[in-house]
């Protein structure tokens, strides 16, 4: 299968894959404490409606959104609540949470199976907002909105975003691996929420053992109701941009400021999609989650099923431990993730994996002054700047940069994984960004 | 656990290239160069290398010092401008003359204009300018001829006086005597292409020789350090120019002569190409280089002086910003309506 691949620029960073694509998925034992931060999605922080004290069950509901964007949260266990208080957070510094402790004498919840044929895209959609789902790949964008796009869109085709193009992840290749068959159901509960019958499945050529398994899965699923197929893309960061994959899927160009179903478009990752997946068929809400742990400044490297408010300590000792050469550590991808400063961050909705890098890994050189090398020119999959915005930044003109078009900047970084003068040029951009906002 | 991690910005991982490699890769690829003009013009061309390397280190470290920045000699850009001046002046010159051109290179054209990245113009060929506008007898006259042809002792010229080791470069005899002339002086055509191309003549430092120039262009190029659109299309134009208008009549002028002569190799591959002051956008490179081309050959052809390449680039660097605005990448998929222009 010959690759497609997006329009231009696009980096190749090392993909530090082997570590952890071979491991099969391993359900870490539930920690006696989760921490629930009622901010992990797009939009407004949800309200807690749990006291201190009460107890939950896991599953139960303890925050909700009211009005606005938002998702409700569920409980990862069954226990007590303990406390309602500030806790750090992987990407917001510190985030108000629900801090539940676990009985340990309780049972893990079980859930029936439930016919969901039966149910219509009505009932499917508010089965998925009421299990609170959200974008599980980046900024949490709560799903039900996602597919609820407005009627002058005439959307007829679901992309299943399988590239996972950040170095080290492994979650989605490893879901795609071991159950493809949940993917694909999933995949038809989408199409018939929102009543189209067109998926492809966008799998980089990286994962050859990923391609065949969904390949099977799709074939056996299509059918009157559903055409599923898979697609092989190029190895190329970031083909997993929504952008980037629709034009590589489809040869549609979103344009700036616009969304996916502007061009007829919905895109979801493999572990939403599996998380719409449990939602309706066994009436299951998003509290726990598939994620990688990797990089070699951790004992030991594991694709594990934990419960969304696992704080990374209990994660990191039941690794057994980070090693003396650790230097960084990083909540997401190595090219967009953030790097997080304690082990008392929670795994949230959006953790698609924590990386621990040590030196050899991880470069924390300072930068110089821009060479002109057009490096960054030639990388960016957005055909932008970002020298010339980078300049403007530093002279203190970042408010005149929006003619450069930062705002279709998506901060992918492959600007700066170039970069040899090692400019901070996302963080550039992001600055010029404000600027404009602010107006100087 | 009382560790603190690292926390910055992403991305988290980059790709191996720094700048101080860039240089240093481009430094060590010209020492085949430096090599054979040791063995052409003896210990001298290596003394004065030398020289011009430490002065622009010495001027720079001291430029940054007063200018309150951090000394930055450690990212070879300052020894990279030293060995490329030197390689573009003659081998007869005084020692204390690239320590002039490396106050113009790096104080006047680098560091006064902000440092690295901030000059408008090749430093190396800044320097050569101004040593050629003040010093013209030296520039324009301190040849040595190569010692494959003329049997000279490797040691002659270290510390001897320069009157007596004048000789003509080819493109000056080109241009004062004609073609005649020169296959009278450096051989049969045949003989001025072979020893041309492996650099046994008279002429600059690190000029001469066009294989070995080559073979560092293409280790650059495999290195992804420089790509092939400048250093083709100034060699190309080059020679379809002297083609067309560099004989006595229309289209008969020799392109490999004018090609392998004087400073267009070394500067097609190394002058040219220098990330700062060339452009930053492929289509703007290709312009770039048919514009050092055409310059080159016009001022050897019509202006006062038998090489133009030094001003050519200088020339073409004063447009490089125009042609990053002109060729600017092409946006993927912009905005439907053009964002409001900031006006102030
Ligand atoms: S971070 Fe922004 S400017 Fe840099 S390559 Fe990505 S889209 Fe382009
Ligand atoms: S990659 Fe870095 S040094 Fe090169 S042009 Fe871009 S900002 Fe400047």
């Amino acid at each position: 299968m010959a690759g497609v691949t997006f329009a231009k620029g696009g980096v190749h960073p090392a993909e530090h894959k082997e570590l952890t694509e071979h491991l099969a998925i391993e359900e870490m034992p539930p920690p006696a404490e989760v921490a629930l931060p009622l901010s992990m999605h797009f939009g407004a922080p949800a309200k807690a409606v749990v006291q201190k004290k009460q107890e939950v069950q896991e599953g139960d509901v303890v925050a909700t959104v009211e009005k606005g964007l938002g998702a409700t949260i569920h409980s990862s266990v069954t226990g007590t609540v303990k406390a309602i208080e500030p806790r750090p957070h992987p990407t917001m510094v510190r985030c108000d949470a629900i801090i539940i402790e676990r009985d340990p004498a309780a049972p893990p919840r079980v859930y029936e199976p439930v016919d969901w044929l039966k149910l219509s895209g009505e009932q499917l959609l508010a089965r998925v907002k009421e299990a609170g789902i959200v974008g599980l790949g980046g900024a949490g964008f709560p799903t039900h909105v996602k597919l609820s796009p407005p009627p002058t869109a005439k959307v007829d085709t679901l992309i299943l975003n399988g590239a996972e193009c950040e170095p080290y992840l492994t979650t989605d290749h490893r879901l795609m691996v071991e159950m493809p068959q949940k993917v694909v159901e999933g995949a038809k509960v989408l199409l018939k929420i929102l009543g189209i019958r067109e998926a492809v499945i966008g799998i980089e050529l990286n994962k050859p053992d990923a391609i065949n398994a969904m390949n099977k899965a799709a074939e056996a699923a299509s059918g009157s109701d559903a055409t599923i197929r898979v697609q092989g893309m190029t190895v190329k960061y970031p083909q997993g941009s929504e952008k980037q994959l629709i034009y590589a899927l489809t040869g549609r160009s979103v344009p700036g400021g616009g969304l996916p179903f502007d061009v007829g478009v919905i895109v979801q990752n493999i572990s939403t999609t599996l998380a719409v997946f449990e939602a309706a068929t066994l009436n299951k809400p998003l509290y726990e989650k598939v994620v990688t742990f990797s990089g070699r400044g951790i004992k030991r490297q594991a694709n594990l099923k934990v419960k969304v408010g696992t704080v990374l300590s209990d994660v990191v000792n039941y690794l057994g431990g980070t090693t003396p050469d650790l230097l960084k550590i990083v909540s997401g991808g190595p090219m967009m993730g953030f790097a997080i400063s304690t082990l008392d961050v929670p795994i949230v909705k959006t953790s698609s994996g924590v990386l621990f890098l040590d030196k050899t890994e991880t470069d924390v050189s300072p930068h110089g002054p821009c060479i002109h090398c057009g490096w960054c020119i030639e990388a960016c999959p957005m055909g932008l700047q970002p020298k010339e915005v980078a300049i403007y930044v530093e002279a203190g003109k970042g408010h005149l940069t929006e003619k450069f078009g930062v705002f279709d900047c998506f901060e992918c970084g492959c600007c700066a994984f170039v970069c040899p003068a090692r400019r901070p040029l996302v963080q550039f951009a992001r600055l010029a960004k404000m600027a404009i906002k602010r107006g100087r | 656990m009382a560790t603190q991690w690292a926390v910055s910005v992403s991305p988290h991982v980059r790709k191996g290239t720094t700048t101080s490699q860039i240089m240093w890769t481009v430094s060590a690829s010209l020492i085949p160069v430096m090599l054979l003009s040791i063995y052409n013009f003896g210990l001298r061309a290596l003394f004065i290398t030398l020289a011009s390397v430490i002065s622009c280190v010495v001027v720079e470290a001291i430029s940054q010092k007063a200018l309150g920045r951090p000394v930055s000699s450690k990212d070879g850009s300052a020894v990279l401008t030293g060995i490329l001046m030197a390689f573009v002046i003659p081998p007869g010159v005084p020692y204390w003359l690239p320590a002039i051109g490396a106050v113009a290179a790096i104080f006047i054209n680098k560091e006064l204009m902000g440092g690295l990245g901030f000059n408008v113009w090749n430093p190396a060929l800044v320097g050569r300018a101004l040593l050629t506008a003040s010093f013209p007898v030296y520039m324009t006259a301190a040849w040595i001829p190569s010692r494959a042809v003329s049997n000279v002792p490797i040691d002659q010229y270290v510390w001897g006086g320069l009157d007596a080791v004048s000789t003509a470069t080819p493109l000056y005899v080109l241009r004062h005597y004609g073609f005649e002339a020169l296959t009278q002086q450096f051989g049969s055509i045949g003989t001025i292409y072979q020893n041309f191309f492996v650099g046994f003549k008279p002429g600059c430092i690190g000029e001469t020789s066009g294989v070995l120039i080559l073979l560092g262009g293409l280790f650059l190029l495999l290195r992804g350090i420089i790509t092939w659109h400048i250093p083709v299309s100034t060699i190309a134009s080059v020679a379809v120019m002297s083609w067309i208008f560099g004989g006595n009549t229309w289209f008969s002028g020799d392109p490999l002569v004018h090609v392998l002569s004087g400073g267009v190799m070394l500067g097609a591959f190394y002058m040219a190409t220098d990330y700062v002051t060339s452009p930053t956008v492929k289509p703007g490179q290709i312009v770039f280089g048919i514009g050092v081309g055409v310059l080159t050959v016009l001022i050897r052809l019509k202006g006062g002086y038998p090489e133009g390449v030094c001003y050519a680039i200088l020339l073409m660097n004063c447009l490089t910003p125009a042609l990053d605005e002109w060729f600017k990448p092409k946006r993927f998929a912009p905005p439907k309506q053009a964002p409001v222009m900031a006006t102030k």
